[in-house]
């Protein structure tokens, strides 16, 4: 398995940007009424995953990165609170969490590209997870600032990228009051 | 023992204790209307959803109990979203029951489908789309628990058509403590340590003012509320959704705030040092333009929504709980403590009491009424603790202005949503709830027109409320904003004095109807009114369109811009 890059190096994230976890009841329509309180306050949501939580029939935790800038974080939050389905809301300070996201990218080669492509994915710990023809489907996971890097490096060194990326996962640092 | 859904359904609204629900029928909750006719809970039927909606907040305001309202999917749903809205905005207890096409069909585009559920999301605390019919007590009593406690607010149960014909093992409705609710824990017991730190700053305080809102009297905390204003002998003003919680007549009680507040009361708030939020929300008819609002005060708030403070103001002591464990702990807090001179801050509020109260121009001979003249006749003519429920627009805010409260919950009104047509259906529902009380809906002609269609109902259901008109032909308030702020050009506002004929529309709706022109009239139309108790009644007086509502502080303006009577102005 490759080392993971910039392990740790978060300093560099957004201040402005927020972490909720969020445990919400698994109930049906639960997303709309997250998503459906962001739009109607004018809170905005930079980026957002769900997955089911440890207990998979009852809960799933979304982790929202939200834009505290635009609206106090209290004001989120207490907001967020009043929905009956969230559970439990924590704030993750970026210094004090560990954050990944994951990155899917298909890139368009020329025959001259595959030694270079092959190794600047090998110089970000990601791998080749599929190829056809000219074309290679590459993964990396990484904190969102290693994953900020490679794509652009995808982006300029590369005519045709097909890029998705998940939004980030995050849990408290260890050892952090969080 | 197996029942049906819908059996389920009312046997749960009966152990619940509900009394009565407003609603109309149709396909899809066609099966709960079956069991209806063998239950205890009595059914009001309705012209218009619209009217099952605001009759159940009417219903909810005078009795603090959450109202109920039953319609059917799609049209019959969608009809009672504006109550919905309404009950939102003003934190109305509300349990709406609404049917919805067989599960099968959801999301098929079937007949009379809508997604309720998601229409409403943003205007009810919560709601729930019932799958399974045994869910149904459980799902009950959540609903009954969400809408009740915390802050108060609507909920929604929608119930699919072939679920509430499907069979279930009937069980009682858990109790509300025994739910297993992980999201839902409303705060209500309030820190005592901030309230020490609140009681101190208010003592210290030269300038207070105690800016009390709805929620005092949504937690039942007039007497509480009554001694602390003893207590600290501090000034009191009360929101447009708190008139009563304090008796007008009390010489602490400033009366209302706001836009069109009393010239003291305003004034009072932008000059003092401290203001002491009970259960407020700084809406933005009572602050005006935010940054110019009370620009010198420190702020207490006591609010039971957390997500209240700092909304709007950032508070310097934030009290997160009821209003009445809040001022419970205020008070023990303040009872040691020793109130600062304020002397000068009385002798200065006396000034403006004296300076500026409350005026209107009397009526010229053979003119027109003035509208503050008949919302005080009929507050001097009709009996102590009468209810008195308005629409929304110049009619509302002169009832709010002229009518001297003494109780709690007999001032009913549509703040926060300002929903036009609301004075009839609620208060019929209000008349519904409290039935030994007079209940007089003050009206305007427009308003009245949009929901008139219930006094039908209120006929048919032997609910005889009554009906005061203030038909001064125009959308009132709307004209006024045109007079004074678009240059006299009035667009689309005129109504007329006599389409329709009020006197004849009335009794065809099976109503008393009578008619008012002159000064001299006005006290027998009154008394005549008060004597029928046998069917509603509806009174056309027909006041100045020319009038307009005073004081006023314009959109844009701060509080300290407040426009006092013409006969006041270049006075100060």
């Amino acid at each position: 398995m490759a080392p993971e890059p910039f392990l740790g190096d978060v300093e560099h994230t957004p201040v402005r940007h927020h972490i909720l976890s969020v445990l919400v009841e698994n109930k049906a329509g639960v997303l709309s009424r997250v998503a459906g309180l962001f739009s109607r306050r004018g809170f905005n949501i930079y980026s957002l995953a769900v997955a089911p939580a440890d207990d998979a029939e009852r809960f799933s935790r979304l982790t929202i990165v939200v834009d505290a800038e635009q609206a106090p974080l209290e004001q989120i939050v207490a907001q967020l609170d009043k929905l009956v389905n969230v559970v439990e809301i924590k704030d993750l300070l970026s210094q004090e969490a560990v954050e990944r996201e994951l990155l899917l990218a298909t890139v368009h080669l020329e025959d001259i590209d595959r030694q270079a492509l092959l190794s600047t994915v090998a110089d970000a710990g990601a791998s080749v997870i599929d190829f056809l023809h000219q074309e290679v489907t590459v993964a990396l996971a990484g904190t969102p600032l290693a994953i900020d890097a490679f794509e652009a490096e995808l982006i300029a060194k590369y005519k045709a990228v097909d890029i998705q990326r998940t939004g980030r996962v995050a849990l408290p640092r260890l050892g952090s009051p969080a | 023992m197996k029942v049906t859904g819908a059996q389920a359904l009312i046997k749960s609204l009966e152990a619940e204790g509900v009394e009565v629900v407003f609603g109309l029928p149709g396909g899809a909750i066609l099966p709960v209307y079956d069991p209806i006719i063998d239950s205890t809970v009595r059914h009001v039927l309705v012209r218009h959803e619209q009217g099952a909606g605001h009759m159940a907040e009417g219903y909810a305001h005078a009795t603090g109990r959450p109202g109920v309202a039953i319609v059917t999917s799609g049209p019959g749903a969608t009809n009672i979203v504006t109550p919905i809205g309404d009950a939102y905005m003003d934190s109305i207890p509300l349990v709406v029951i609404t049917g919805q096409v067989a599960t099968g069909s959801i999301g098929t585009d079937a007949f009379q489908e809508c997604d309720i559920t998601g229409i409403t999301m943003g205007i009810t605390k919560h709601n729930w789309l019932i799958k399974r019919a045994e869910d149904i007590p459980q799902v009950i009593a959540e609903a009954f628990h969400v809408a009740s406690t915390g802050r108060p607010g609507p909920v929604l149960v929608d119930l699919p058509k072939d679920v509430a014909q499907s069979m279930m093992e009937w069980y009682e409705p858990p109790a509300h403590d025994q739910l297993n609710m992980p999201g839902y824990h409303p705060s209500t017991h309030v820190d005592r340590d901030a309230a020490a730190q609140a009681a101190q700053l208010l003592a210290g305080s030269t300038r207070p003012v105690l800016y009390v809102g709805g929620g005092v009297l949504k937690a039942n905390a007039t007497a509480e509320l009554r001694r602390f204003v003893e207590l600290t002998g501090a000034p009191v003003v009360t929101t447009l959704m708190a008139r009563g919680a304090l008796p007008d007549s009390h010489p602490q009680n400033l009366r209302m705030p706001g836009m069109h507040g009393n010239f003291t009361a305003v004034t009072a708030m932008q000059e003092a040092d401290l203001l002491v939020s009970l259960g407020a929300r700084f809406d933005d008819r009572v602050t005006g333009k935010l940054d110019g609002f009370a620009p010198h005060a420190k702020i207490i708030h006591l609010d039971i929504d957390p997500a209240e403070q700092g909304k709007v103001r950032r508070p310097d002591v934030s009290l997160v709980g009821d209003a009445k464990d809040g001022l419970e702990a205020l008070l023990e807090a303040s009872a040691h403590l020793t109130q600062a001179d304020r002397t000068e801050w009385w002798s200065t509020i006396h000034g403006w009491l004296e300076r500026y109260p409350l005026t209107y121009d009397e009526a010229e001979p053979g003119s027109p009424l003035k509208p503050q003249a008949v919302i005080e006749a009929l507050n001097a003519h009709s009996p102590e603790g009468t209810i008195v429920v308005s629409g929304v627009g110049q009619h509302q805010m002169w009832a709010a202005q002229h009518w001297s409260y003494e109780e709690p919950r007999t001032w009913i009104n549509s703040g926060g949503a300002g929903t036009m047509g609301f004075a009839v259906p609620a208060a019929i529902g209000a008349k519904a709830g409290r039935p030994e009380r007079t209940v007089w809906a003050v009206d305007g002609d427009g308003c009245f027109q949009m929901t008139a269609q219930e006094l039908v109902t209120a006929r048919i259901e032997q609910i005889p409320i009554k009906v005061a008109i203030l038909n001064n032909s125009y959308l009132g308030m709307v004209r006024q904003w045109q007079e004074m702020f678009y240059d006299e050009r009035y667009s689309e506002v005129y109504l007329s004095p006599d389409l329709p004929d009020y006197v004849k529309l009335a009794e065809a709706m099976g109503c008393v109807g009578l008619r008012v022109d002159t000064p001299e009239d006005v006290i027998p139309a009154i008394e005549k009114a008060n004597a029928i108790d046998d069917r509603p009644v509806v009174i056309d007086f027909r006041t100045d369109a020319a009038e307009k509502v005073f004081p006023m502080v314009a959109a844009g303006a701060t509080n300290s811009e407040i426009l006092v009577h013409p006969s006041q102005q270049g006075d100060a």
